[in-house]
């Protein structure tokens, strides 16, 4: 297309064979996305995405501003100013008392060290606390508790009033870079290479009190901890910049497996040397983890990779599946994963079983790596790697969505009200059903005409 | 055999435009001569032999108390448009059709002056062997130095065409009384400055003459007045009376309805007002001295600092001194809003009649659409229109009475507005109404009661040193001195005549509460009355409409919240009727019974066997008719739920037509719309201004496309691509080139809402995913720089959004269609030739499609289930038959319905107060590379 633009064949090697990158071209059934709206408002990177309830969502980025949007319209609801750097952390906070009718909050952290607590109904600031010695880079709510947490040179624990409960002593200046929630009142931070178990016990003095102990280190991985995500009831799984998947118990918090350098080109003999020279850590670190019950969903440099923990191994993968670095990934319920990344594009793929093949090895060369937008190419190294018989998986690419001119920092699903994505171009665009919107329209519609009194048959 | 078509086809001289799809030239011998008046710029239908000018124009002309009728200026200001035409002629003429005897002066049992506020009048009128004929708009300005405060003056449209002015006089009374109001707003305000500065004059001459006179009361001790003293103190007596009259003058003027003017920046015309201000004309007493409203004052007190001067009594004689010019009598401001007014008149009903007519007919069919007129017209100037119409004319609210009692309050109104006229007639000292004017003044003078008279001996009043230019009977004079006031010296020194004039000024004065239609029909009340080519014509605002039954106005509209502007005008004729009921009810029984005549204008509407003349067969007439007939059926149901039966006969039935009878079809149009474009006058050009470059837009879009679509075999997807919202990228080095055709391809665009169209014509940065939200058509600009790379990088990311057409290497990668609609719309075969005519071809099979959107849209069941429990793919699939059988879409064009449907839902549920979010709808379809 580009070659066909820039004209005449003037480059005779198109872009589209140097690119490794299934590409599924114009024609996608199985995406439902034919409706956009761009939601204007940032004017810096937008990086962060939360859900507030069934239709209202809050973005925050680099300008500092906090927006909420309706998902449906696609209408700004509010525009919270308040930090005055850029936004490092984003976590709503739903009330769980049931008499009262329920109010919605976010905590926003930001990089001129303060926290803010907003009304996402009156859109107001409710409180703001600027006590902290250091930007605070994540927040974690314990909505079973009722207090949450801030994670950044040291661990602070707070309630809903916005009291220091108790904090722990000074970490490391790196500071928290992940939190998250594990059984018995305990979460796990991921502090540089470190991974440090701290347990909330009541204090005994007093019933709003709360002493934070560190449990346990662990320091198993060989780099800094990238993602922390919480599997189930009993794991939870970490990854780190040069590609160590680990997964923990998430009672005793020991290693119940691990896959160090699973993408690695030594794991899969077909890949060629040269490849793995231009394998840089960046490109193999673990950007992003998600899961499902079975499985562990981990972005790798530009791949997908499918790890199932009963099989303990990758059961899927999809080396390149962008142009550049992934982003961010999730599970949809449907058997399908999205993923966004620095390319600018989204891409949804759906894992489907493979239908078994004749055992022996594909001699698979070049070309069938590089692949050519064959779908299946995976079905080869996964065949080779799953000796057993086992069944195979691949990642098919079933649509993206290209609409943002840079990377795509995050997305959030919204079942079928669409998807919202937000990007460093400062834009939010909202992909929705085209037909659904359509039929919501024509609903609006005939109602409208009915109140107007259309209806009605006029002489 | 040669048909008609052809010919004109042959007679027709091409455009530039089309040189390059000229046709060789045709023989010597087989040509048809040119029609000979073909170099005037005028059609074979056009009646100009008699008329000596070349274009309609507009004139204003005064009856100055000086030099007698005299024109001051022409709209357009060009010699060459009057011709030889003799203006000071006609002025002459349409002056004297009525001199406004606006009263001034001093009522029986009012002590002061007093100032009315008249009405204009209108008038058409026509002059045979001048080849003109004119609406001629009466008004009155006030002006303290003039004679009676007032200065006539009048502004007319003279055209060549009577009908144009009979078929066109609403439009023309309405506009035409904005441009008067506007006026009068002005010089009302410069009246009211200038009595200010005149009672700051009198006050100071007051002390002055108050001083002098203390000075001499003290030098004299001899106990008795010396003459020079008691001179003095009649002076003083005099000046002090002076005040009092101006105070009241002032108090006058200022109690003119005035609110409004300061909230909105400029709104001189004001119908709700005009009740409140009829008021103290209707009870002939002096009007109840309610103070003016204080924000009215305001707009007049704040006036720069004048130094008073002190006031002579005596004044120079009237002929010495010059009288203001228009330009002074008003405000600047107004005078220049005035000409804007009537430039833009004049650039309104430029052309010829039958071209104004279609276009206003298509226009009010137009507004009619309102759910749909939006994705193909330009709605900005369809919304002009109607409301003026709705104000034509003033006063009364309309739920006043029902039209038909109105015929017994006829007989008295002709009474009263006869008198008027031999009123206005007889002040006019022309030889040709002299005749006339002895034959009805006998009757006259039998039916009058002089008011008794007082021979007055004020002699310093300077204020009306114009009253007595004495070269005609003057009527305000007679009238004045019942009550005994100031006189003009001048007048003062002749004997006042009791004469039979009092009693017609009464009647005159009487007369200016009378609306502005019926001041017309009285004015002509019967042949006989008329010199012979001086006949006025009857308006024809009220002839026209004479089928505008009360039932068929409901069958027209689609809801009554869609009122149309043909139903306006019925409004307005219901609004004529009540008009002239009360109006003649209020003047019942004032006059003298000798003219008992039925009003031969009223008489005619509903019973035409009182053997008045009737105008002559219209031209629209029929064809609107048609339009009513043909309406009801498709477009008078409301809410769009048609049983599908109904149009599905309809719509497949017009589908046959159509496509059989396409051929002919493009050629009638072609040979219509040329006939169209020849029709209009000397000066053929657009009915509103403010679409005149829009139509000048359109001929050039039009030609352009044309051009488009016989160059480009792929011209099918390109439109395909803007019908079904896709966005198209026109791409090229040259800008021109570029520009053209995107120009080309605007009008099949469909607009997104009321906004401009979504087209922009030349972009040279790289374009982004809200470029296409925003817009349907683009032009980009290729550079080989980086830059262009950029642009290039920016096209091919976003591919799946657009289509580009490649202007330099004459490429196109769209998606594929294989529909009939386009082929239709586009065939490049077409025998169509000029830009205009295939414009108005695209505009008819776009409004099909319009029509078949608006269906499929507003279809509850083909969208929604019936039951609760249908499931959602029985409604696809109703909705899909629905569009292939129904509505006989084959294909993509399936898909060109659904985008217009969409759009119309979006603009019917989108709140009129917030833009809406524009949203970008796209197909995950794979594009083609079409090379020519």
């Amino acid at each position: 297309m580009l070659r066909w633009l820039i004209g005449g064949g003037r480059e005779p090697q198109g872009l589209a064979e140097k690119s490794s990158v299934q590409t599924i071209g114009e024609e996608q059934i199985q995406n439902p996305y034919t409706e956009l709206l761009v939601l204007k408002g940032h004017q810096d990177i937008v990086r962060f995405l939360v859900q507030i309830d069934d239709c209202r969502f809050a973005s925050a980025g680099d300008d500092g501003i906090v927006f909420l949007w309706n998902a449906q319209t696609g209408e700004k609801l509010f525009e919270l100013r308040g930090h005055t750097h850029k936004i490092t952390a984003i976590a709503p906070f739903s009330s769980s008392d049931v008499s009262e009718e329920k109010t919605h909050l976010i905590i926003t952290a930001s990089a001129d060290r303060t926290v803010i607590v907003w009304d996402c109904t009156s859109g107001r600031q409710v409180q703001k606390v600027s006590c902290f010695h250091s930007t605070v880079k994540c927040l974690t709510v314990l909505q079973r508790l009722d207090v949450w947490l801030s994670g950044g040179s040291d661990l602070c624990v707070w309630n809903r009033k916005l009291d220091l409960l108790c904090k722990t002593s000074h970490l490391t200046d790196a500071g928290i870079s992940a939190l998250v929630e594990l059984p018995k009142n305990c979460v796990a931070a991921a502090v540089g290479k470190e991974l440090i178990i701290f347990r909330l016990s009541a204090s005994n003095n007093g019933s709003e009190g709360w002493n934070v102990l560190e449990v346990k280190r662990l320091v198993d991985h060989q780099d800094n901890i990238l993602s922390l995500v919480s599997v189930n009831d009993l794991t939870f799984a970490t990854g780190s910049h040069v590609g160590e998947l680990i997964v923990w118990d998430a009672l005793d918090w020991t290693k119940q497996t691990s896959e160090c350098n699973f993408w690695d080109s030594s794991v899969h003999p077909d890949v060629q040397p040269e490849i793995k020279l231009s394998q840089s850590p960046n490109e193999t670190s673990v950007q992003h983890l998600t899961s499902d019950e079975e499985c562990v969903f981990a972005a790798v440099g530009k791949g997908i990779y499918v790890y199932n923990l009963q099989m303990k191994r990758v059961i899927a993968c999809q080396r390149t599946a962008h142009d550049s670095s992934v982003l961010h990934i999730e599970k949809l319920p449907n058997r399908q994963l999205i993923s966004c990344s620095e390319d600018g594009s989204v891409r949804i793929w759906e894992l489907r079983e493979k239908q078994q093949l004749p055992a022996e090895p594909v001699p698979t060369g070049f070309f069938n790596m590089w692949g050519f937008g064959r779908a299946n190419k995976q079905a080869n190294q996964a065949a080779k790697k799953m000796q057993e018989n086992t069944p195979m998986y691949f990642l098919e690419l079933v649509g993206d969505l290209i609409g943002h001119s840079s990377a795509v920092q995050m997305f959030l699903y919204f079942g079928e009200l669409g998807l919202a994505t937000c990007s460093a171009d400062h834009l939010i665009i909202l992909w929705k059903d085209g037909e659904r919107e359509s039929s919501l329209r024509s609903l609006t519609l005939f109602q409208k005409l009915a109140h107007n009194g259309d209806l009605q048959f006029k002489l | 055999m040669i048909s008609a078509p052809d010919v004109v086809a042959f007679t027709r001289e091409e455009e530039l435009e089309d040189d390059l799809y000229r046709e060789p030239p045709l023989p010597e011998e087989y040509s048809v001569p040119l029609f000979p008046f073909a170099g005037h710029g005028a059609n074979p239908w056009a009646k100009v032999a008699s008329s000596k000018f070349t274009r309609d124009f507009i004139l204003i002309s005064e009856f100055s108390e000086q030099v007698g009728p005299q024109p001051l200026l022409t709209i357009p200001d060009d010699a060459k448009v009057s011709g030889t035409f003799d203006l000071n002629y006609f002025s002459l003429r349409i002056m004297s059709v009525d001199y406004q005897a606006s009263f001034v002066g001093h009522p029986p049992g009012s002590a002061y002056p007093k100032l009315n506020f008249v009405e204009d009048s209108k008038v058409v009128l026509g002059d045979s062997k001048e080849g003109a004929f004119a609406y001629v708009h009466h008004l009155t300005l006030y002006d303290l130095e003039a004679r009676g405060f007032v200065r006539p003056f009048c502004m007319a449209y003279i055209s060549a065409d009577e009908h144009k002015i009979m078929q066109q006089f609403q439009e023309l009374s309405t506009e035409f009384s904005k441009a008067s109001e506007c006026l009068k707003t002005g010089n009302r305000k410069a009246f009211a400055n200038e009595l200010e500065k005149k009672l700051k004059d009198l006050d100071y001459t007051r002390t002055v003459l108050h001083n002098e006179t203390e000075v001499q009361k003290k030098a004299n001790d001899k106990g008795y007045y010396t003459t020079q003293a008691i001179e003095k103190a009649n002076e003083l007596a005099s000046v002090e009376k002076l005040i009092i009259e101006h105070q009241d003058l002032l108090r006058q003027i200022r109690s003119y309805p005035y609110r409004k003017l300061k909230e909105s920046e400029f709104h001189p015309y004001e119908p709700e007002r005009a009740l409140d201000w009829a008021d103290p004309g209707c009870d002939q007493h002096p009007a109840p001295s309610d103070p003016a409203e204080p924000g009215e004052t305001h707009l007049y007190t704040h006036i720069p600092s004048y130094t008073p001067k002190l006031i002579k009594a005596k004044s120079a004689k009237c002929f010495d001194k010059k009288l203001k010019t228009l330009e002074e009598l008003c405000d600047v401001y107004f005078f220049t809003q005035t000409l804007d007014q009537l430039h833009h008149i004049e650039r309104t009903f430029r052309g010829d009649v039958c071209y104004l007519l279609t276009e206003q007919i298509s226009r009010a069919l137009l507004k009619q659409q309102s759910v749909t007129n939006f994705l193909f017209e330009d709605i900005s100037f369809l919304d002009e229109k109607p409301e003026k119409q709705y104000r034509g004319c003033q006063g009364l609210g309309p739920d006043a009475m029902d039209g038909k009692c109105l015929e017994e309050s006829l007989t008295p109104k002709v009474v009263v507005s006869l008198g008027s006229y031999k009123s206005s007639v007889e002040c006019v000292p022309i030889k040709m109404e002299q005749e006339m004017e002895d034959s009805e003044e006998p009757k006259m003078s039998e039916s009058v009661t002089s008011e008794p008279q007082e021979n007055l001996d004020y002699l310093d009043a300077d204020i009306k040193g114009s009253i007595s230019s004495g070269e005609s009977i003057e009527v305000l004079g007679t009238e004045k001195s019942g009550s005994g006031l100031t006189k003009s010296e001048s007048q003062a020194s002749l004997p006042v005549i009791p004469s039979p004039q009092a009693g017609r000024s009464k009647v005159g004065s009487r007369r200016t509460v009378s609306e502005d239609s019926i001041e017309v029909l009285s004015m002509c009340p019967s042949e006989s009355l008329i010199p012979e080519d001086f006949k006025a014509s009857y308006p024809s605002a009220i002839n026209e409409e004479p089928y505008a039954d009360n039932d068929n106005e409901h069958g027209l509209r689609f809801t009554p919240r869609l009122s149309t502007g043909v139903a306006d005008e019925q409004d307005d004729i219901s609004k004529q009727e009540s008009l002239v009921q009360v109006d003649a009810a209020c003047c019942i029984g004032k006059e003298s019974p000798n003219f008992l005549e039925p009003l031969p204008e009223l008489g005619q509407k509903p019973c035409e066997e009182d053997g008045v003349v009737r105008i002559p067969p219209q031209p629209y007439r029929p064809a609107e008719q048609g339009l009513r007939g043909g309406f009801p059926s498709h477009d008078g149901v409301p809410g769009g739920l048609l049983p599908y039966e109904l149009d599905s006969r309809y719509l497949s039935g017009s589908r046959e037509v159509s496509k059989s009878s396409l051929d002919e079809c493009s050629d009638s149009t072609s040979y219509i719309s040329s006939a169209a474009s020849t029709c209009s006058d000397r000066t053929p050009s657009p009915a509103h201004p403010a679409c005149q470059a829009a139509e000048r837009h359109r001929k050039r879009a039009g030609q352009n496309a044309l051009r488009f679509i016989r160059q480009y075999p792929f011209a099918h997807p390109a439109i395909y691509s803007l019908l079904s919202g896709r966005t198209l990228i026109v791409l090229g080095e040259d800008e021109a080139m570029v520009k053209k055709l995107v120009t080309a391809l605007s009008i099949f665009v469909p607009n997104c809402g009321v906004y401009a169209k979504p087209v922009k014509h030349w972009v040279t940065s790289p374009l982004h995913l809200v470029d296409f939200q925003k817009w349907k058509l683009i032009g980009l600009q290729r550079t080989v720089s980086p830059a262009g790379v950029n642009v290039l990088h920016a096209l091919s990311r976003y591919s799946r959004y657009l289509s580009i057409l490649d202007a330099d290497s004459k490429t196109l990668r769209c998606p594929l269609y294989k529909g009939t609609v386009v082929a239709r719309l586009a065939d490049h075969r077409t025998q169509i030739k000029r830009g205009s005519t295939y414009y108005m071809h695209v505009q008819s099979i776009l409004t099909q499609l319009c029509s078949k959107a608006f269906l499929f849209t507003f279809c509850h069941h083909l969208h929604l289930p019936i039951s609760e429990r249908e499931p959602e793919e029985s409604v696809v699939n109703r909705r899909m038959n629905f569009l292939k059988l129904q509505l006989g879409l084959a294909n993509e064009d399936v898909k060109i319905v659904q985008y217009l449907a969409e759009l119309l839902k979006l603009h019917y549920i989108q709140e009129p107060g917030q833009g809406g979010n524009p949203l970008l709808r796209f197909d995950y379809v794979p594009s083609f590379l079409y090379k020519i």
